[in-house]
């Protein structure tokens, strides 16, 4: 095995914190809303109707479970949910480099979402027997959620290795490509998540053949701030209608 | 003698579910009380799913239904603890909603079609018409009908 090659924040840069409970909230809440947006992008462009309805179905999924960490945040730092999603720019963002990589083709959709939903289905039982009430209850709706998104992910991604030659190489070139997006999530407290999710990872690899990235190129740097080029343009497009009309209501 | 709560509740369990307009939101088990605290009428609601794009209306619904009778002073207040279950839904609302034309919710092998009532039927698409469906066709009648997803 060949050492980790990790690339993130430049050298020297003062790191902004990322590991206080209030930081690593906004980071999940930041996750769910990111997500929610690339699946939304899908909606009317989705290889078949029943996929648009399931992919925006998983969207609003997540975007609820996002404007629930928000609301909550925002009760303790006298934020509304759109000062959160409308009103900060890229590097206040702390989602994962993941959640905010283009939707590429269809199987790059469903390789995000497998590994997002393996990650998911650590992070919400675990959130589960949070101190805090309210984000225990939140996390409790998620995990339910999260269980059905990862029959659909996993579903998914058995058919494209399963399928045509042409689907099973994009299944494994969307894998290729962004592994290197998933070491990130196991940064800090969130080491305790990388065995069960490399157990349902292993799984599927098992169960498809598809074979696991061996480059060691991992990329951070999210839950600090520091993103990929691709979440400006996402929040340029989101957050047009408050920037162009500050507090614009319905 | 019939307290506020008593009787802002009788008002509030009267709201039906936009997406099932046969099940009202105490069948569907959102509503989870009514409250009066001071002056306030509080009523306390929890989603289906996450992102039911519904709880905007059934709040706005309860809130107009509660006005239509002379409450003005109200609080929806929502809470995810405990996460909404079908467990909660009683046996003569998921009648209502077979008659309607939805499964209702039960394990998948126990699905039967809601039109010929037949239990052989396949799943079409995981995610139906709104988050809580999915969608199934009959291998009997060959029709196809949402089912309303255990949960």
């Amino acid at each position: 095995m060949s050492e980790t090659v990790v690339s993130g924040a430049p050298q020297g840069m003062p790191l902004p914190q990322a590991d206080t409970a209030s930081a690593m909230l906004l980071g999940h809440a930041d996750d769910n809303l990111v997500l929610a947006h690339r699946l939304g992008e899908w909606i009317s462009k989705a290889p078949e109707l029943e996929l648009d309805i399931a992919l925006g179905n998983i969207g609003l999924d997540h975007l609820g479970v996002a404007r629930a960490l928000y609301q909550h945040l925002g009760k303790t730092e006298y934020k509304t949910e759109n000062e959160y999603a409308m009103g900060r720019t890229d590097r206040e963002f702390r989602n994962l480099l993941l959640l905010e990589q283009p939707n590429g083709d269809f199987a790059h959709t469903i390789a995000r979402q497998f590994f997002v939903d393996c990650y998911q289905l650590q992070l919400w039982p675990d959130l589960t027997r949070s101190g805090d009430e309210v984000v225990a209850g939140i996390a409790a709706k998620a995990l339910k959620e999260a269980e059905y998104h990862y029959r659909f992910s996993h579903g998914w991604m058995l058919r494209m290795a399963g399928g045509t030659e042409e689907s099973r190489e994009r299944a494994q070139a969307a894998l290729d490509h962004l592994w290197r997006f998933t070491g990130e999530i196991f940064d800090g407290s969130a080491a305790s998540y990388r065995e069960g999710w490399d157990g349902l990872v292993d799984d599927m690899l098992g169960e498809t053949g598809l074979a696991k990235s061996e480059d060691p190129y991992q990329k951070t740097g999210g839950r600090v701030g520091y993103h990929t080029e691709h979440l400006g343009y996402l929040l340029t497009e989101m957050q047009w209608m408050q920037r162009t009309y500050p507090g614009l209501e319905w | 003698m019939v307290t506020t709560a008593t009787h802002a509740h009788e008002i509030v369990a009267r709201v039906v579910d936009p997406e099932i307009p046969v099940l009202t939101i105490e069948d569907l088990g959102v509503l989870r009380g009514v409250d009066q605290v001071g002056e306030t009428v509080v009523v306390t609601i929890t989603p289906t799913y996450s992102g039911c794009p519904a709880m905007g209306q059934i709040e706005d619904d309860i809130t107009r239904a509660l006005n239509r009778n002379g409450y003005t002073d109200i609080r929806i207040d929502v809470v995810y603890q405990p996460a909404w279950t079908t467990e909660w839904m009683s046996e003569e609302a998921r009648s209502k909603l077979e008659d309607f034309g939805i499964a209702p919710p039960t394990a998948p092998s126990d699905i039967r079609c809601p039109k010929c009532r037949e239990g052989e039927s396949r799943l079409i698409a995981q995610f139906g018409s709104t988050a809580c469906k999915a969608l199934m066709v009959c291998s009997v009648c060959g029709d196809p009908f949402d089912y309303f997803k255990e949960h």
